[in-house]
């Protein structure tokens, strides 16, 4: 049971750090219609400019605030040198022009930091455990991870819902003649958009390092979680997101740690194991392919 | 039929090339021609549903794997003298050409035919994600198959065999892989001449249209996509012969994105854009490759480049040359 829990707890934390890439990335395609392959690499950009800053000072910290503006620069540079070129091009066109932009991404940081994989820790002051449920020890930045993710989709919320930028967002989204007929400077407000997507990757970027390596190519597999993210939520819905990455989170941990152990009820175990871990890596596609034919927009569908 | 000598001219080109290359001291060049015709015929297949169909599938790397997989895994078993299944029908690995690689290509529309189904349910974005994802979700489970190598993939200890010709000669096997190509590509030529063809063409500009006239247009992508898939098997299988090894890097995403990279820098529904993309893109490889380490530095730009500017494609811009000079072409 204590098991159960902390890979409830596991996947949980997956799903939040999807939710922090699902976010930006359903942000853009809501509002700009611009599928960003590229939103990997500004994860991957964020979590190598924090690995470097916090190894050379010592502080996590300091690493997570360079890494966050950092990364939104470069985004809105992205933005302002390439992407704003694709906006009213068909959907066949972003997705290779941002594909190459993965390829310059990859390389160059290949180029600056070599092709070895950086290594942060934890920072000593979460590097402790909590016992949430008595007897249970659970590593105290997962559970950071999991609240700075809640607070981000409640500030997402309050950003979106209740300010005048998030009102001028969602005017944007869904007629944007009308709102740059009114005089609001729509391109200022795209990119503004986008710099916010990628400091949200970033973000993500920073708390994934001390958990997973950091390294070239660690972008793309989280993209495609992240399109699932997408796909079982609806395109463009903030609020799908965050159920389609808890949804993704929760069944790839839990399918993981116990489709092998569930399958020895039935199989041998050698074969268990095996189909049990394929199954496992498969599970969130199946689940995916079980929410189109049942909703074929996704959980959320937002817009018509 | 205009320019049929251009054509000719093209094709002796390439049926001297082995001696050519030989000649001139580069023989590695015959099989750098090989993977070009390969990868061609792949993008070819592709630009039946991408180009001609409208239907951006970023998961054709799945079907070319898959026809690979299953020249390798068969060619396992007939090196370990295990039957793969006996299990309702006892079936035994083969080496041989004949039965592996129409097996390659019925495997993989069998398998096109589920994923369509399931993905042309969606359109528009929705459909390139899902293509995408139902790639990964066999990728994985090609890292998954521990029985054949898992994440580090399979040698093959032979090439098929096929009657008295010897595949292991690079040469003979690049007139095969030619042969085959010049093949798909009248059919394809016939094909898309043909009513299913305009059919599907109609789809891509006007779908609703097509519909209201009695067109039951999934019925036409869905029968696209398992062509299209079946011809990525073949494409798959001869590529497992080329290298003689299969990994699961075969049905990685990246590969999807090549192929549609291809198909674009060729020409988009054209018949032998996809052709003139694989040779630009691979031989591009080799150049930059050669130059820099770092090639991809120089790709990845480039590609943006192009799609930003030069979308017509190679082929695109050979026609409209073609046009201007009188020399024939297509009309557009």
């Amino acid at each position: 049971m204590l098991l159960v829990l902390e890979q409830v707890l596991n996947g949980l934390q997956l799903g939040v750090m999807l939710f922090l890439l699902a976010a930006g990335l359903t942000l853009v395609l809501g509002i700009m219609n611009l599928v960003n392959l590229a939103h990997g690499s500004l994860y991957m950009v964020g979590a190598f400019v924090a690995a470097s800053v916090t190894r050379l000072t010592g502080s996590f910290l300091l690493g997570l605030l360079v890494a966050l503006p950092a990364t939104a620069l470069v985004g809105m540079a992205v933005e302002l040198i390439a992407l704003r070129r694709l906006y009213d091009r068909d959907h066949l066109d972003q997705v290779l022009a941002t594909f190459g932009l993965i390829l310059f991404f990859n390389e160059l940081t290949r180029i600056l930091w070599g092709p070895r994989a950086l290594f942060m820790d934890v920072p000593a002051w979460l590097g402790g455990t909590v016992e949430i449920i008595p007897g249970a020890p659970y590593p105290a930045y997962r559970l950071a991870i999991i609240g700075v993710g809640l607070a981000v989709a409640v500030f997402l919320y309050w950003l979106t819902a209740r300010t005048r930028l998030g009102m001028l967002i969602r005017a944007g989204a869904s007629n944007r003649e009308m709102v740059s007929a009114l005089g609001v400077d729509i391109k200022k407000l795209y990119t503004l958009v986008f710099g916010l997507g990628a400091m949200l990757a970033a973000l993500a970027g920073v708390m994934a390092g001390p958990i997973y390596a950091v390294e070239v190519g660690m972008g793309e597999s989280i993209l495609i979680l992240t399109f699932v993210v997408i796909v079982i939520g609806g395109v463009g819905s903030t609020r799908g997101a965050l159920v389609g990455a808890l949804l993704v989170g929760l069944v790839d941990t839990l399918g993981r740690a116990f489709l092998p152990g569930l399958l020895k009820l039935f199989l041998a175990p050698a074969s268990a194991d095996g189909i049990g871990a394929s199954l496992a890596s498969m599970a969130i596609y199946i689940l995916m392919a079980a929410v189109l034919i049942w909703r074929p927009r996704g959980l959320f569908p937002a817009h018509g | 039929m205009a320019n049929l000598g251009g054509k000719l001219a093209v094709l002796a080109l390439a049926l001297a090339l082995p001696w050519l290359a030989e000649a001139a001291g580069y023989g590695f060049l015959t099989g750098v021609a090989s993977r070009i015709l390969i990868f061609g015929l792949a993008a070819l297949s592709l630009n039946l549903i991408l180009g001609y169909g409208g239907m951006v599938s970023f998961g054709h790397a799945a079907f070319f794997g898959t026809g690979a997989y299953v020249v390798g895994i068969l060619s396992h078993h007939a090196t370990l003298g295990e039957p793969l299944m006996t299990w309702p029908v006892e079936i035994g690995g083969t080496e041989s050409a004949l039965i592996a690689w129409p097996a390659a290509m019925l495997v993989a529309a069998l398998l096109a035919l589920a994923v369509g189904a399931l993905s042309l349910r969606t359109s528009g974005l929705y459909f390139i994600m899902i293509t995408l994802a139902f790639a990964q979700m066999l990728y994985f489970f090609a890292v998954s198959l521990q029985a054949y190598g898992g994440d580090d993939g399979l040698s093959l200890w032979n090439r098929s065999s096929l009657g008295p010709l010897d595949l292991g000669d690079d040469r003979q096997f690049y007139y095969l892989v030619l042969a085959i190509l010049v093949v798909f590509l009248i059919l394809m030529r016939r094909l898309i001449d043909a009513r299913f063809g305009l059919t599907l063409q109609g789809i891509r500009d006007n779908e609703r249209r097509m519909q209201a006239m009695g067109f039951p247009t999934l019925r036409y992508k869905l029968t696209a996509f398992v062509i299209a898939g079946a011809v990525a098997g073949l494409a798959g299988a001869l590529m497992a012969n080329q290298t003689e090894f299969v990994s699961p890097s075969f049905l990685d995403w990246p590969r999807s994105g090549e192929f549609m990279v291809i198909v674009v820098l060729g020409g988009m529904g054209t018949l032998y854009g996809p052709l003139a993309g694989a040779a630009a893109f691979l031989l591009l490889e080799e150049v930059l490759s050669d130059w820099t380490e770092h090639w991809m530095i120089v790709l990845g730009p480039l590609l943006i480049l192009v799609v930003l500017f030069a979308k017509q494609g190679i082929w695109g811009a050979v026609e409209g040359w073609l046009r201007r000079s009188g020399l024939g072409g297509k009309a557009p």
